[in-house]
């Protein structure tokens, strides 16, 4: 479950409190639910996942996520709390030095699995995206589409509680955004928290489900 | 896009793979239990902590502080010797050696030296002939000179024995007070003072060979953690990659230290190994003044390298080895704490 009550956040920039990208934002997504996150650009789409990514840490209000609060717990709790939360970025974040395996590898290395089972479930997710026979290609070679699979493959590789989205759809074509929709609902319906970030208002329509909408920090619409 | 002709896993069962894991685990090789260890580059550290400029760097380090120990080490063994052999010697210096003792039993240096081997804590007493003094006299006085035309006096070379001179040797002050009685005017002269001022200059040296080795391994931490700094500043994206992966502060910090340790370790062998022939040709000019019997020149070519490793003492030859692993001491806990650190500002 993710509960935020009267959530605020401040960015800081050199010791300086910078503006207010978040204000009191109070809303409840039940374990297993779905989201769309709607608004304008600079709605605060991306700060308000960076919270709940654990990215960035409430600087008012109460933000309890996977049963823990975020704003009082210790700073060692948090490894933990993000292994069990996956996020597909919008600039997809792939370390360019490694392999498309090693990318999608790192959640389940990161988590202490051993190495046979790493190597097992990876193929079967990058098979599953359709980039089998990519596996030792860095992304610098992969084009903007392929990158996005490795990305989706990294967030759901270790099943996730909560799986975040930040407009995913960007840079795939509507067959591969239609595709990719499936496999979050899939995901949700298997029992994953899913957050999705979109501007794509046809892919919304295809998918009615409920929003939360933000404007200029606030939200706006719950339902 | 290109894709795959076969089977989509997108387009047909997009969990199927989730559902197919717990199969993958069983099927895993006995191996798979086996998990990735803290050398792997997952944040691309080969890249940006070289393997050139940290080595070279720690490689000088490594080469002064050989210098620094071996100077340490020299300082003291030479110390040791010098005590022990001066600590052991007295001269005795008698005017007017043949004129008659003070009770008429013989000439002065003979009661001279009947007394003093006669003291419990002497080991010998020699009186020195009149060609040894010639030679003691001749660097001042030249070949020609003729030193039977200077009143000399007549100098007795005292030992004591091992045990006496280590704890302290006899009463020096009665001694004089009874070599004066049996021949006025003659001179006790102990070696004491001098061994105290060499112990002193040698302990002086050992110091500051002990803070040389402590400036160069500040120097060496220092070098290490601009070059960890410069590291997080170029992984930066990456480490915060990860950290948003879940990975622990230690996870990340293991991977520089690891990094970390091995270039020290590569640096610290090659500063040790380049400081080895340097330190060899100083023991062997050292070495004459670590004995009182010059050796005999080497024979041939390999009794000479024989002679050149064992003139290095076997200190050092322990100690040597061990700055590779200080190097490595100082890579591990200096990365460790400047990535933990630098990790704080992460929430």
């Amino acid at each position: 479950m993710v509960r935020l009550e009267s959530v605020g956040l401040h960015y800081f920039r050199g010791g300086q409190q910078g503006p207010q990208v978040l204000r009191d934002i109070s809303c409840t997504i039940p374990e297993g639910g779905f989201r769309w996150l709607l608004g304008p650009s600079g709605a605060g789409k991306s700060s308000l996942l960076r919270l709940l990514h654990l990215a960035v840490r409430p600087t008012q209000g109460r933000l309890v996520l996977l049963g823990a609060d975020i704003g009082r717990a210790q700073r060692a709790e948090l490894p933990l709390l993000r292994r069990h939360i996956g996020m597909v970025f919008q600039d997809f974040r792939l370390l360019p030095h490694l392999a498309a395996f090693d990318n999608v590898a790192l959640p389940l290395r990161l988590a202490g699995r051993p190495e046979g089972q790493v190597r097992a479930d990876v193929m079967e997710m990058l098979r599953w995206v359709g980039l089998g026979s990519k596996t030792g290609v860095r992304p610098a070679e992969l084009s903007g589409g392929e990158q996005q699979r490795v990305a989706i493959a990294r967030a759901v590789v270790g099943r996730p509680s909560l799986l975040l989205a930040d407009e995913p759809t960007g840079n795939l074509d509507d067959v591969q955004a239609e595709r990719l929709m499936l496999l979050l609902k899939e995901m949700n319906r298997q029992g994953a928290t899913v957050i999705v970030a979109s501007h794509n208002d046809a892919l919304v329509a295809r998918h009615p489900g409920p929003s939360l909408r933000l404007d200029r920090g606030r939200l706006v619409d719950d339902g | 896009m290109a894709r795959p002709a076969q089977t989509h896993p997108m387009q047909t069962d997009p969990m199927r793979a989730a559902r197919a894991r717990p199969a993958s685990v069983h099927a895993a090789r006995p191996q798979a239990t086996r998990q990735r260890s803290a050398s792997s580059d997952d944040l691309g550290l080969r890249r940006v902590l070289g393997d050139r400029m940290l080595p070279l760097l720690v490689a000088a380090m490594a080469f002064l502080a050989s210098l620094a120990l071996a100077g340490s080490v020299g300082a003291e063994l030479l110390a040791r010797h010098w005590q022990e052999g001066a600590a052991s010697a007295l001269t005795v210096q008698v005017p007017q050696p043949t004129s008659p003792a003070a009770d008429n039993s013989g000439s002065r240096i003979d009661r001279v030296v009947a007394l003093l081997r006669g003291t419990p804590g002497i080991a010998s007493a020699t009186a020195l002939t009149d060609a040894q003094l010639a030679d003691l006299l001749r660097p001042w006085l030249g070949a020609g000179a003729q030193p039977a035309a200077l009143p000399l006096p007549g100098v007795v070379g005292v030992h004591l024995s091992d045990d006496d001179a280590t704890d302290g040797g006899p009463d020096l002050a009665a001694l004089g007070t009874r070599l004066d009685a049996a021949a006025p005017g003659t001179v006790l002269e102990s070696h004491g003072i001098w061994v105290g001022r060499l112990s002193a200059l040698a302990r002086s040296l050992q110091a500051c060979s002990w803070a040389a080795l402590a400036v160069v391994a500040a120097v060496a931490a220092a070098v290490i953690a601009v070059a960890t700094r410069a590291g997080l500043a170029a992984r930066r994206e990456a480490i915060e990659i990860v950290h948003g992966l879940g990975a622990t502060d230690g996870y990340i910090a293991a991977r520089f230290a690891a990094r970390a340790t091995k270039l020290a370790a590569m640096g610290g062998v090659a500063g040790s190994l380049a400081a080895l022939p340097v330190l060899l040709l100083l023991a062997d000019l050292a070495a004459p003044f670590g004995t009182t019997t010059p050796a005999p020149p080497p024979a041939d070519l390999p009794a000479m390298v024989v002679g050149w490793f064992t003139a290095l003492p076997p200190t050092l030859w322990l100690a040597l080895p061990c700055l590779p692993l200080a190097a490595c001491m100082i890579g591990f806990a200096t990365a460790q704490g400047t990535v933990r650190r630098w990790l704080r500002q992460l929430p």
